[in-house]
C-alpha cells in the first residue's frame, strides 16, 4: 500500500515536471534548428544588418528592420493599451458598483477570448479601411494598425493583473488617506496606486510579452514590407509575422530555414527575460506586504 | 478645484473602460451583420467548392473539432496531475517554484514559437507529417498552463475539513484525492477543459506549420492526415486565391461560426464560475 502511495507521488512529480521539459525542449529544438545559420552569417550581421532579402541570389539575412519593426509596433501597441488598461483596471476596481463590475469583468475577459485571426480580420476588412480613409493614404496596412489592434488586445492581460493588484490594496490605507482629507481620487492616485505599484508593473510588462509575441495579427494587417520603419503609417513586418509567412516556403534544412528559426531564438528569449522580470517584481511586491 | 480634479480622473478612467466595452462590440457587431449573410444550412455542411469562392466550410469545423478534442486528450491528463502535484504535495519546496516559473513562462512564450517547437519536433524529428497529431499535441503544450492553473484553483477551493474527514476514516492520500478531492474539484476543472478548448479552437500560428492545409476534397481519416481548420481558413481566404471579392464573404462567415463557437465557450466557462461561487460547501 505504502509502495502504491510512494509510486503515485513520483508519477505524479514526473506529469508536474513536464511543464519545464516541454520548456527545454522548446528551447532545444529552437536552437539546434537555428544556430547553424550562424556558420554561414556572422551573429552580429545577422542582428545588426539592414537587409532581409533570404530568397535572392546571393540571399541576405539581415533583421535589423524586423526587430525594429517589432519593437515600432509593440511600443505603439502599448501606448493604446497601459493608459486604457490601468484606467479600466482602476474605472473596475474602485469606481463601479459591484453589480456593473460583475457585468465589465466578463466582457473584459471575452475581449481575452476572441482568437487572434479575428482580430486580424478584422483589421483587414474594417479597421484598416478606416485607417485609409483618416489619414488619407494609399494603404491602410501599416504599423498604426497592427499598434491599434495589437493594443486592445494586450489590453485584457493588463486589466484584470492591474485590477487584481489594485483591489488587493489593504482598506486601512485608503482609509488613512481619507482621514488626512483626501478626495477619493487623490486616495486612488496617491495611495491605491502606489501600494499596487508592483501589481501594474508585472500586468504591464506580461501585456508586453503578449503584444510582441502575437503573431496573426501583425501578419495579417502591419503590411510585410521587411525595411526599416521610419514612420507609423508606414507597412512593416515584425519578427512574428515574418517567421509566419516564410515558414511554409522555406525549404527545410535551407539557410532560410535556419534563418526562421534563429529569429525565434531572439524572440524566445525576449519573451523568457520580460517573464523572468514579471516574475521577479511579483515576488519582491510579495516581501514587502 | 481638486473636486474638478477628481471628476476628470473618473471621467477619463470611465473613458477607458467604456473603449475596452466598445472595442469588443464594434468587433462582435462587424462580424455578426456581416457575417449573418453568408451563413446557412448549406455553409456549415458543406465542402468548399471552385476553388474556395463557393460552398462551405464543414471540412475547417470538424477539423478545428479534431485539433481541439485531441489538443485536450492530451493536456488534461498531464495538467490535473501537475496541479494534485503542486497543491497536494509539495506545497513549497524549491522544485515547486521551479515548475511553476516553468508554467509561467509556457504561458508567455509566443504562439508562433510553439508552432516552430512542434515542426521541428512532432512533424520533422518523430516523422508524424504535418498531421492532426503534430497540431493536437502542439496545441495541447500551448494549452497545459491554461489547464494546470484552473485545475490547481479548483482543487484548493476544496475545504480542508473535507480532507480531514477522509483521513480519519483511514483513507491514505491518494484515495483522499481521488474519492473526494477531486470529485469536488471537477466544476472547476472543467472551466480550465472549458476555456482551453477555446483557446485551442481558436490559434492559427501552431498548426500553421503543424496540421493546417488550404483545401482538402475529403474528411480526415486518420490522425496522420492533416487537416483543415476555421481559424486557418480565414487567414487563408485573406491572403492567398484570387478572388477577393468572392472569398471576403466566405470569410466573414468562416469568422462569424468561429467567432460563435469561441465566444459561446467562453461564456459557459464564465456562467460556471459564477455559480461556483455561489455555491457554499
Amino acid at each position: 500500500m505504502l509502495k502504491r502511495e510512494k509510486f503515485i507521488e513520483y508519477m505524479l512529480r514526473f506529469c508536474a515536471s513536464l511543464s519545464i521539459i516541454f520548456l527545454f525542449g522548446i528551447a532545444i529544438s529552437l536552437f539546434k534548428e537555428g544556430l547553424p545559420i550562424f556558420k554561414v552569417v556572422n551573429p552580429l550581421k545577422f542582428i545588426f544588418g539592414k537587409f532581409w532579402y533570404p530568397t535572392h541570389e546571393p540571399p541576405e539575412f539581415g533583421i535589423l528592420p524586423l526587430i525594429l519593426a517589432s519593437i515600432l509596433v509593440t511600443f505603439g501597441a502599448m501606448m493604446v493599451a497601459v493608459p486604457l488598461g490601468v484606467g479600466s483596471a482602476i474605472c473596475i476596481a474602485e469606481l463601479s458598483p459591484p453589480k456593473i463590475r460583475e457585468i465589465i469583468k466578463p466582457m473584459i475577459e471575452l475581449l481575452a477570448g476572441i482568437p487572434s485571426v479575428i482580430y486580424g480580420f478584422f483589421g483587414m476588412v474594417v479597421f484598416a479601411p478606416f485607417v485609409q480613409r483618416l489619414f488619407n493614404i494609399p494603404v491602410g496596412l501599416n504599423a498604426f494598425t497592427a499598434s491599434c489592434l495589437l493594443g486592445i488586445m494586450a489590453l485584457p492581460t493588463i486589466t484584470s493583473i492591474a485590477e487584481d493588484a489594485i483591489a488587493s490594496v489593504p482598506n486601512e490605507i485608503k482609509e488613512a488617506s481619507y482621514a488626512l482629507g483626501a478626495t477619493k481620487w487623490e486616495t486612488i492616485t496617491r495611495a491605491v496606486i502606489p501600494s499596487a505599484k508592483s501589481g501594474i508593473l508585472t500586468a504591464v510588462i506580461l501585456g508586453l510579452g503578449r503584444a510582441i509575441g502575437e503573431t496573426m495579427t501583425v501578419l495579417m494587417v502591419a503590411g510585410g514590407a521587411a525595411v526599416i520603419p521610419r514612420s507609423f503609417l508606414q507597412p512593416v513586418r515584425p519578427m512574428t509575422a515574418t517567421i509566419a509567412a516564410e515558414m511554409g516556403e522555406a525549404p527545410a534544412g535551407s539557410l532560410h530555414y535556419h534563418a526562421l528559426f534563429a529569429i525565434s531564438i531572439i524572440l524566445f528569449l525576449i519573451t523568457l527575460g520580460l517573464n523572468i522580470l514579471a516574475n521577479y517584481i511579483k515576488e519582491k511586491g510579495y516581501e514587502k506586504i | 478645484m481638486r473636486k474638478f480634479k477628481q471628476s476628470i480622473g473618473f471621467l477619463i478612467c470611465r473613458f477607458a473602460c467604456l473603449i475596452a466595452v466598445l472595442s469588443l462590440f464594434i468587433i462582435l457587431f462587424f462580424i455578426f451583420i456581416r457575417g449573418f449573410k453568408v451563413l446557412s444550412l448549406n455553409f456549415i455542411f458543406d465542402f468548399p467548392r471552385e476553388g474556395m469562392t463557393k460552398g462551405g466550410i464543414f471540412p475547417a469545423i470538424i477539423g478545428t473539432f479534431y485539433l481541439s478534442v485531441g489538443a485536450i486528450l492530451f493536456a488534461l491528463p498531464l495538467g490535473v496531475f501537475s496541479a494534485v502535484y503542486l497543491t497536494e504535495y509539495a506545497k513549497s519546496s524549491k522544485l515547486t517554484k521551479i515548475i511553476r516559473t516553468g508554467i509561467n513562462t509556457l504561458a508567455g512564450t509566443p504562439s508562433v514559437v510553439f508552432g516552430l517547437f512542434g515542426l521541428a519536433v512532432f512533424v520533422k524529428l518523430f516523422g508524424f507529417g504535418v498531421s492532426i497529431l503534430a497540431g493536437s499535441l502542439t496545441l495541447g503544450i500551448l494549452i497545459l498552463p491554461t489547464i494546470i492553473r484552473a485545475s490547481e484553483e479548483a482543487i484548493l477551493a476544496v475545504p480542508q475539513t473535507f480532507r480531514d474527514a477522509s483521513y480519519a476514516l483511514g483513507a491514505t492520500k491518494w484515495q483522499t484525492i481521488a474519492h473526494v478531492v477531486l470529485p469536488n474539484a471537477i466544476p472547476g476543472i472543467l472551466t480550465g477543459v472549458i476555456l482551453g478548448i477555446g483557446r485551442a479552437a481558436g490559434e492559427t500560428a501552431p498548426i500553421l506549420f503543424t496540421a493546417a492545409t488550404f483545401y482538402t476534397r475529403r474528411l480526415p481519416r486518420s490522425i496522420f492526415d492533416e487537416v483543415m481548420a476555421l481559424p486557418y481558413h480565414i487567414y487563408a481566404l485573406m491572403t492567398e486565391g484570387t478572388k477577393p471579392d468572392l472569398q471576403v464573404p466566405i470569410a466573414y462567415g468562416t469568422a462569424l461560426v468561429l467567432l460563435v463557437l469561441v465566444v459561446g465557450i467562453n461564456l459557459t466557462a464564465i456562467l460556471i464560475r459564477i455559480k461556483r461561487r455561489r455555491k457554499r460547501w
